[in-house]
């Protein structure tokens, strides 16, 4: 199954902008289904972004985050070639994780 | 349909039409355990997630469950939105400041369910901007928080939405 995170990672200068896109409904809790019940609210809770085993960028996520949920950030310190890792987990328990060479 | 299948037997293709619709909805959640999601066992809440600050429903309220303080309105804080969101299911944010020494950043929609949107922990080294994509249920001003050598600092925006994205 292919990962549900994408990521690009970009050096220039000293400087890497982080932009990723995970695939997840993040269910409000709010929206009815085709039967007219509340689908009970599915979101991710939190999103690490690990370089060289230190957490550079934490998201802590409610339901009022869009589907699809997108993020773009930077930070100093990485170079090109180095390796970042993005792992996530849901309220349901569900998680996944990526690593990707930074560009 | 014929005059014969009405009455008794028009019953039962309600009936018939009920148990397909519900058919219908199993095969879609059939595809859901294809596409890898597993039901959801009651999980415990993620580590680190702040679970009762993201249940507050007002701004005092949720800055004083996920910080403990007040903020104070600064104007070292850029907020981009739109003036007019017309999909309230998808509104683009993005915040930036010049304050120093910054560990955390928030998003807070007071006017949604629950006040907290999001909220970012600023490694040292990591620039203190951010962007994502938020859900507004109506018409809102959206608050952007700032941790900045301790102190707390907001800066806020008022969007038009014509199209609530949470449901309802």
């Amino acid at each position: 199954m292919p990962s549900t995170i994408r990521v690009r990672a970009v050096a220039k200068d000293d400087t890497v902008e982080v932009q990723s896109l995970i695939q997840h409904p993040m269910d409000s809790g709010f929206i009815k289904d085709a039967k007219g019940e509340f689908i009970p609210a599915h979101h991710i809770e939190v999103v690490t972004f690990e370089h060289a085993g230190k957490v550079v960028f934490t998201a802590f996520w409610g339901p009022a985050v869009s589907k699809d949920p997108y993020v773009k950030f930077s930070f100093k310190g990485a170079k090109k070639g180095d390796l970042l890792k993005i792992s996530w987990v849901d309220n349901f328990g569900e998680k996944d994780s990526l690593e990707a060479n930074i560009l | 349909m014929s005059q014969e299948t009405k009455g008794a037997s028009g019953d039962k293709s309600v009936e018939r039409r009920q148990v397909l619709k519900s058919l219908g909805l199993a095969g879609i959640a059939g595809l859901g355990f294809a596409g890898g999601f597993s039901l959801p066992a009651l999980a415990a809440d993620a580590p680190g997630w702040p679970q009762e600050a993201f249940k507050e429903k007002s701004e005092a309220d949720a800055l004083k469950a996920l910080y403990g303080k007040t903020a104070e309105v600064s104007d070292k804080i850029t907020l981009d939105l739109p003036e007019i969101a017309e999909n309230g299911a998808v509104v683009p944010v993005s915040l930036a400041t010049s304050l120093p020494d910054v560990t955390s950043l928030s998003i807070l929609v007071p006017e949604n369910p629950f006040t907290i949107a999001a909220s970012y922990k600023i490694a040292e080294g990591t620039l203190p901007a951010v962007s994502c994509r938020i859900k507004m249920a109506k018409t809102s001003k959206v608050v952007a928080i700032v941790e900045s050598a301790g102190k707390l600092y907001s800066t806020s925006k008022e969007v038009k939405v014509t199209l609530g994205g949470c449901g309802g």
